[in-house]
């Protein structure tokens, strides 16, 4: 199928700025789940509140859009409760390493086969441009006019010291990376977590002058490399991207269901 | 026959209610006085091929049954104060979704920690508008475990038939204390099923559009129907609006669902309230020592009866004004510093005529403090 058949069309035009990446995050969600040849009836897609959070409503899956970082709260609802349908949680930096942080070390430790794709431009979007967990120390926000003082999260040592064990991240610029990456992590029996660094030019590239959309997208291309290349031994600067870990391991609602077995015994 | 007699404690008849109505997932996190709702099922919940989930906090507890009651569930989760206070931004989007869901609170001291152990009714008003803005609310509460256990059933019931969350306000007496159940059979008590549509797959469902009698059809998520949920005001479809007149039908329907039929939802026991001069209004825990001390003041020949109110929310006002008209007094035994005593103030035509008996110090009233109370009050002195 082609891309537009799993949007709901109706209710377009979407709310996002011209050049934030979340769309291309979108896009390629939707390829991934095409590739895989997954039925939309068997797809939830659950989010909280923020830029990123308005996506389900725009997927022709079931939708469900909750409360700010709460997503895989009432995502571990929907799939202990019909643990057959796929799960994926698009989120935001601030609604999953702030205030959705607790739930996010949680379903990782459960090992729940969560699919969370955190889109992460560094910045509170919906309210105005406000440093978030995920924000470089010294990055400027409506709140951090001279640059912020705290440290940001690495989500990827996070989530893999939580106990995820599928972990990767990417960037809006590395489309054809990002769709593998994605159908991989949704395939995968357990917790996945897939940061994908997306532009914000409206809040966060205008706040640091960081350019137009393409500028950062092309930083993307230019700050980032492979997993144990030879370009990061030379440049130790540079984020890594691609598939940091992938391991099976017991996921909870097959032990949920053998404990069901076992109890009935 | 396998015996249907139980001696057992509240939290357990809240179980068995529970289990009776079709509970198939519940999701919690440890609280006194609520925790043996957890503990007993876990346990139980696995051989009827249910769900049991510890979370990490009270939020993520309600998160995570209004999640599966979209996949069809019956759910239910248990707390107390501190954590029903985590609760309400969850609850408050059960209502605004209208998501069948049960949240039982057993109350205890507060605010805050307060007295952990120690029995209160302080969470009345929180039960009614802990969450933010504009909604109704269904609250049912009772005095002894029978009670418990066919509220508990009617909870699941009203969740159903209204879509919405319904809260099971019982306290640390009723909870732990024990007495003899009696099981109901299968099919003695009504158990309301989801109301899922009929529409076929493929032709368009509006999950937020309205029958003629007020009840929304469901479907399941992972059925043939893909719609959206959401927080936020929303059209038949589920989606998001800021259109003036969707969020005013939307609030409007929301109130009137429940509040319109206050009297349907009514639950309420009388005891020797005919001919009597005086009467009480109590609920939970203090209904026992108020039915005591009408009991002894009726053995003394005086006119005293006992109205125990078992719906809370909506709250019951043509009944309340209805069963005072005439009394030469009204006391309202609580124990909290006067949340239904204040709105029986607001039903009856007067006001002056109202008093309250109540204890908030962690002591269970008893019938000799009320009878304390009522005498002060006739100036017949402690």
């Amino acid at each position: 199928m082609k891309a537009k058949d799993y949007l709901r069309q109706r209710f377009f035009p979407q709310i996002w700025c011209p050049g934030c990446g979340h769309g291309i995050i979108m896009g390629n969600m939707i390829r991934a789940i095409d590739q895989l040849g997954l039925d939309k009836n068997e797809v939830v897609v659950v989010s909280g509140i923020g830029c990123s959070s308005r996506m389900p409503g725009y997927v022709d899956f079931h939708s469900l859009h909750t409360l700010h970082g709460r997503a895989l709260a009432f995502a571990m609802g929907v799939k202990m409760g019909r643990p057959e349908l796929t799960v994926i949680v698009p989120m935001g930096d601030g609604d999953a390493a702030a205030i959705g942080g607790n739930h996010l070390i949680h379903a990782a430790r459960r090992n729940i086969d969560l699919t969370a794709i955190i889109m992460n431009n560094s910045i509170y979007g919906m309210t105005g441009g406000q440093f978030s967990p995920m924000t470089p120390f010294g990055g400027r926000g409506t709140t951090a006019p001279t640059g912020t003082i705290d440290h940001a999260f690495d989500i990827v040592e996070l989530a893999k010291g939580a106990g995820a064990s599928f972990v990767a991240r990417t960037t809006t610029y590395h489309v054809t990376e990002m769709i593998k990456i994605i159908a991989k992590a949704i395939s995968h029996k357990g917790f996945s977590m897939v940061e994908v660094m997306s532009q914000c030019p409206t809040y966060y590239g205008r706040k640091n002058k960081l350019g137009s959309a393409v500028d950062m997208m092309n930083s993307y291309k230019e700050g980032t490399t492979t997993i144990g290349s030879k370009k990061k031994t030379e440049h130790p600067e540079l984020i890594e991207r691609g598939i940091f870990l992938e391991e099976e391991r017991p996921e909870y609602s097959a032990s949920y269901s053998a404990l069901v077995k076992k109890s009935q015994v | 026959m396998k015996s249907n007699v139980k001696f057992i404690q509240g939290n357990e008849a809240i179980v068995e209610g529970a289990l009776y109505a079709g509970l198939q997932f519940y999701a919690g996190y440890p609280i006194t006085p609520s925790t043996e709702v957890a503990e007993i099922l876990s346990e139980r919940l696995p051989k009827v091929d249910g769900t049991f989930v510890q979370m990490e906090d009270e939020i993520s507890s309600m998160c995570a049954i209004i999640g599966a009651s979209l996949t069809g569930l019956k759910v239910m989760t248990a707390t107390s104060g501190p954590g029903f206070s985590l609760m309400q931004e969850a609850i408050g989007f059960a209502v605004m979704a209208e998501v069948p869901s049960v949240v039982v609170d057993v109350q205890r001291g507060g605010p805050s920690t307060g007295l952990p152990t120690a029995v209160a009714q302080g969470d009345v008003m929180q039960a009614r508008w802990g969450a933010h803005g504009d909604h109704s609310i269904i609250a049912l509460t009772a005095s002894n475990l029978k009670d418990v256990f066919q509220m508990t059933v009617e909870a699941f019931n009203l969740a159903e038939t209204f879509r919405t969350p319904v809260v099971l306000l019982f306290d640390e007496v009723v909870a732990h204390m024990r007495e003899k159940v009696v099981i109901p059979q299968p099919d003695e008590f009504e158990v309301v099923e989801r109301l899922r549509t009929s529409v076929p797959g493929g032709t368009d469902y509006h999950p937020y559009l309205a029958r003629e009698d007020g009840r929304l059809p469901m479907s399941d998520f992972g059925g043939v129907h893909r719609y959206n949920v959401t927080g936020l005001v929303h059209d038949m479809w589920g989606f998001p609006s800021t259109d003036p007149k969707i969020a005013y039908d939307l609030l409007h329907h929301l109130v009137d669902k429940l509040e319109n039929r206050a009297d349907n939802i009514a639950r309420y026991k009388e005891y020797f309230t005919e001919d009597a001069d005086i009467l009480l209004i109590s609920y939970g825990c203090s209904a026992r020592s108020a039915l005591q001390m009408v009991e002894d003041r009726r053995q003394r020949g005086g006119k005293v009866g006992l109205l125990e109110l078992q719906s809370l929310w909506p709250f019951p006002r043509e009944t309340v004004r209805a069963k005072c008209e005439g009394r030469s007094h009204v006391l309202v035994v609580e124990m909290n510093m006067g949340q239904i005593c204040q709105e029986v103030k607001k039903v009856v035509s007067i006001p002056e005529k109202v008093y309250l008996a109540n204890r908030f110090d962690g002591v269970f009233i008893s019938h000799t403090d009320i009878l304390q109370i009522l005498n002060l009050i006739l100036g017949k002195g402690v």
